[in-house]
């Protein structure tokens, strides 16, 4: 497999929510608006490239046992390093007085720990893979994950707000209050994946019929 | 009445899964039988309580005095993947019939989020230990009641023909989404 390809697949090939269908609790709770999809997914990212480098260069030292929670306690470390910075940088209140953005992801950026995303991707890739490929996987798989959350972000703010990354470009008086709340998410998730197949399945009949 | 309060809110108002989009993925994986899914549920009920217990004696007598409270999301996680673990162990031995019921869900509990999740909560929302324990409890019990619920209407799913590109988890989400529709008729109560 060349770089480009380790890159490239996490985009739409294996995407991890539209394909995968992992890490949802983060992606669901995390997309009333574009700008916090978008953020939630650059966090992971970070995470899962670094946490994907360190786990390829000591998973020839961890004995097979232990490895699992070897592995966590590496991403955890990397999880309070993005949280730690994320509250020095990112923490101010907006300019109409809404809550910052590290106030609004909230208990999600803990919780990467738990995204089954970069767990899964440590023990199917980067434990068997060098550091530098085991990098581009971990940032295509990411972006891939940002991504797919700015696009249910934007979805989801469009319909419910009106608004994409806080630029008006519906009037308020055609929102859809339900799909800034929680029975919004569910729904926009699941036609996305529907779209998602749809395409897919288009694209598979065109290759047959060249 | 404080209690009752948290007990409320914690199962209908602000249920863990449909309205805090937390432990998706059992929802998601343990949800197309009945029975798998109470099992599931009585799990997480026994597992949090004990988590959130461990985890508020260690944040409230270690971290905190030592002034290391950044560490708590690596503590936490180490200590919830441990307490598992040793939970199966002794129930193994304890009590044969309980593992029998709960113990292929246990493993699973550990990648769980709804566990730190709550654990984290209680130190966000400052409850005191007893306060922490009552939420742990109906936090659990809200998971279970909405993973039974969602289980048995997809019973009836799998019996109804679906189009081909929403078979699967499209179908799922959108049901949830209109549970969580439903419970958002609660929201008035407290």
């Amino acid at each position: 497999m060349n770089h480009w390809e380790n890159f490239s697949k996490g985009l739409m090939k294996e995407n991890p929510i539209f394909v995968l269908v992992l890490g949802m609790c983060p992606t669901l709770a995390t997309t009333t608006s574009a700008l916090n999809g978008l953020s939630m997914g650059l966090a992971t990212t970070f995470v899962l490239m670094l946490s994907n480098v360190a786990i390829s260069l000591v998973s020839g030292w961890i004995p097979d046992k232990v490895r699992i929670p070897a592995y966590i306690v590496i991403i955890a470390s990397f999880v309070t390093m993005v949280d730690m910075v994320m509250a020095a940088f990112v923490n101010s209140p907006g300019p109409n007085g809404e809550p910052s953005i590290y106030d609004q992801l909230g208990i999600f950026i803990p919780l990467i720990v738990v995204n089954c995303i970069v767990l899964g991707r440590a023990e199917a890739f980067a434990a068997r893979n060098k550091a530098f490929s085991s990098l581009l996987d971990g940032a295509g798989i990411g972006l891939g994950f940002a991504f797919a959350l700015t696009l249910l972000g934007s979805v989801r703010e469009i319909l419910g707000n009106g608004s994409v990354f806080g630029l008006q470009l519906l009037p308020q008086t055609t929102n859809i209050l339900i799909f800034v709340l929680a029975p919004g998410a569910f729904i926009a998730l699941g036609y996305l994946i529907v779209l998602v197949n749809k395409l897919k399945r288009t694209v598979i009949i065109s290759k047959k019929q060249n | 009445m404080e209690y009752i309060l948290i007990v409320i809110s914690a199962i209908f108002v602000n249920n863990i899964v449909l309205a805090q989009f937390l432990g998706i993925c059992p929802f998601m994986g343990v949800s197309s039988r009945i029975s798998t899914s109470a099992g599931m549920g009585g799990a997480v009920i026994f597992v949090m309580t004990i988590a959130t217990i461990f985890t508020y004696l260690i944040m409230h007598y270690i971290l905190i005095p030592l002034g290391i409270e950044f560490l708590q999301t690596i503590t936490y996680i180490l200590v919830i993947a441990a307490l598992v673990q040793m939970v199966e162990i002794i129930l193994k031995k304890v009590s044969p019939a309980l593992y029998q019921a709960l113990g292929v869900f246990l493993p699973l509990i550990t990648t769980n989020c709804t566990i730190l999740g709550v654990a984290i909560l209680v130190i966000q929302k400052n409850y005191n230990l007893l306060q922490s324990v009552v939420f742990a409890i109906a936090t659990a019990i809200g998971f279970a009641l909405a993973l039974v619920i969602f289980a048995g209407i997809r019973e009836q799913l799998a019996l109804v023909s679906i189009p081909k590109e929403m078979q699967g988890v499209p179908v799922a989400l959108v049901t949830a989404g209109l549970l969580a529709m439903a419970f958002m008729g609660f929201a008035g109560i407290v």
